[in-house]
């Protein structure tokens, strides 16, 4: 169980480490401000879970 | 101009937007990220009382803890006089905080005159260190004392996720196998007897089964605060085995000094201490609620001061709608008269528990009842670790 749970977690942090590359690409090429604003928003709890703050 | 370099003098005015943005919010998560980080590594100093007689780890009882940030400190209380061995927690849930407070005046002012008591302060560390995600709790608060006030944790009703993660779809009790809301995989209180190859949460009720069984503990408390809304309040949750125990103390309890009910543990309601403990050892297993407004769902804000007063209109309001289980008005419910609560209701059950058991008696001293709480407040009976000798401090 324990070697399954860390298997799973690492993927986890893969997931998470995705996500942040795909908002922080979006956030580049996109071109209204409000969308940029809201692509930072989203990105912070991802970038606090991949640092293991929160 | 034109409109290439109409197109370059936008792209790079985005740039600079862009940039603008990101250092914003670069600040921000450098903020919050070393608050958040703050807070889980901050150190709660404990003065050991004199009675204290020696401070283990819960890895001494089982080694499935060692190592994880729920390897708690486990303080003994030794008589060294025949009698019974009373084993309180606090901390299963540490946002209820009167439950970590009231052991913690043990710890710091508790000597025992006949029996053993022990003593844990933060029996899910992990779930200490991390407050609700997306509640904006604070992150911790402050008990005025004379020489200044002392900093705890707030910390959250289940482990830190970043300690235990990830939570299933459905959580399935073990050995049950009955099913619970998925978060409460990580709920100290709904992983009762736990197992040694489970999870942390899991892992840490087995290390205090072990405790207990080891320690033959006769008697275990589980602290706790419920929400007004919640009717299970003001009471003691008790397993079959401690009826008698918890009926006198809640009769001498509302007779002498508060109202206090008893309730039984659902036989069928698994994962709890007041039902797993009790199955699982020869230990009579109690649960004690005191009210706390600051967990109602109906509550204005989410501040340290309504933390520590109890006073909410909105709560007040659900109350004149008949919602609650509990009365409340604007007094609220001071953490000092909950601390008192648990304090006397420990005492009161180590004395019905020696007119039961005169054989095997439990006598303790300088720990203060429910009515010297509320006039020194709960600050009174903490200690000034600077003041201390650095021997006789641990931390939590
Ligand atoms: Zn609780």
């Amino acid at each position: 169980m324990g070697i399954l749970m860390t298997i799973i977690t690492v993927i986890y942090y893969l997931l998470i480490a995705a996500v942040c590359l795909i908002l922080i690409t979006n956030l580049i090429r996109e071109r209204k401000w409000e969308k940029e604003i809201l692509y930072i928003v989203v990105l912070m709890p991802f970038l606090l879970r991949l640092l293991r703050l929160k | 101009m034109n409109d290439q370099q109409g197109a370059a003098a936008t792209g790079s005015n985005a740039m600079i937007r862009k940039l603008v943005f990101s250092s914003l919010g670069l600040a921000l998560l450098i903020s919050s990220g070393i608050s958040f980080h703050r807070s889980r590594h901050r150190a709660e100093a404990v003065v050991l009382s004199e009675g204290v007689t020696e401070v283990r780890r819960l890895s001494d009882y089982h080694d499935c803890v060692a190592g994880s940030v729920n390897d708690c400190n486990v303080y003994i209380i030794d008589s060294g006089k025949p009698g019974a061995t009373m084993f309180i927690m606090g901390g299963s849930h540490p946002e209820e905080p009167a439950g970590r407070l009231a052991a913690w005046l043990l710890a710091e002012n508790a000597v025992m005159e006949e029996g053993r008591l022990i003593l844990v302060l933060s029996a899910n560390r992990s779930a200490s260190t991390v407050t609700r995600v997306g509640g904006a709790y604070p992150p911790d608060f402050t008990i005025p004392t004379s020489w200044g006030g002392q900093l705890f944790r707030l910390g959250d009703r289940w482990s830190n996720p970043l300690d235990q993660w990830p939570d299933p779809e459905v959580y399935i009790h073990y050995p049950s196998r009955q099913n619970l809301a998925y978060v409460d995989i990580r709920n100290l209180n709904r992983t009762w007897p736990g197992r040694a190859n489970g999870t942390l949460t899991e892992r840490t009720c087995y290390a205090f089964m072990e405790l207990i069984r080891q320690e033959k503990v006769d008697i275990f408390i589980d602290l706790h605060e419920a929400e007004l809304q919640y009717p299970v309040i003001n009471t003691i949750v008790m397993h079959e085995r401690g009826e008698e125990l918890a009926t006198f103390t809640s009769m001498m309890l509302s007779d002498m000094e508060f109202n206090i009910g008893t309730e039984n543990s659902p036989k069928n309601l698994h994962g709890l201490s007041h039902r797993e403990v009790g199955d699982n050892s020869d230990a009579i297993s109690l649960l004690f609620e005191a009210p706390e407004p600051f967990l109602d769902a109906t509550r204005g804000r989410t501040t340290r001061e309504q933390l520590l007063t109890g006073i909410d209109e909105f709560v007040v309001k659900a109350g004149e709608h008949g919602l609650l289980f509990e009365r409340i008005d604007e007094n609220g419910w001071p953490i000092d008269v909950r601390v008192g609560r648990h304090t006397s209701t420990i005492l009161m059950t180590m004395e019905m528990w020696t007119e039961l058991n005169p054989d095997r008696p439990l006598a303790c001293r300088s720990v203060p009842r429910y009515a010297d709480v509320i006039r020194n407040g709960t600050g009174h009976y903490l200690r000034d670790p600077a003041g201390a000798d650095p021997g006789r401090v641990v931390y939590e």
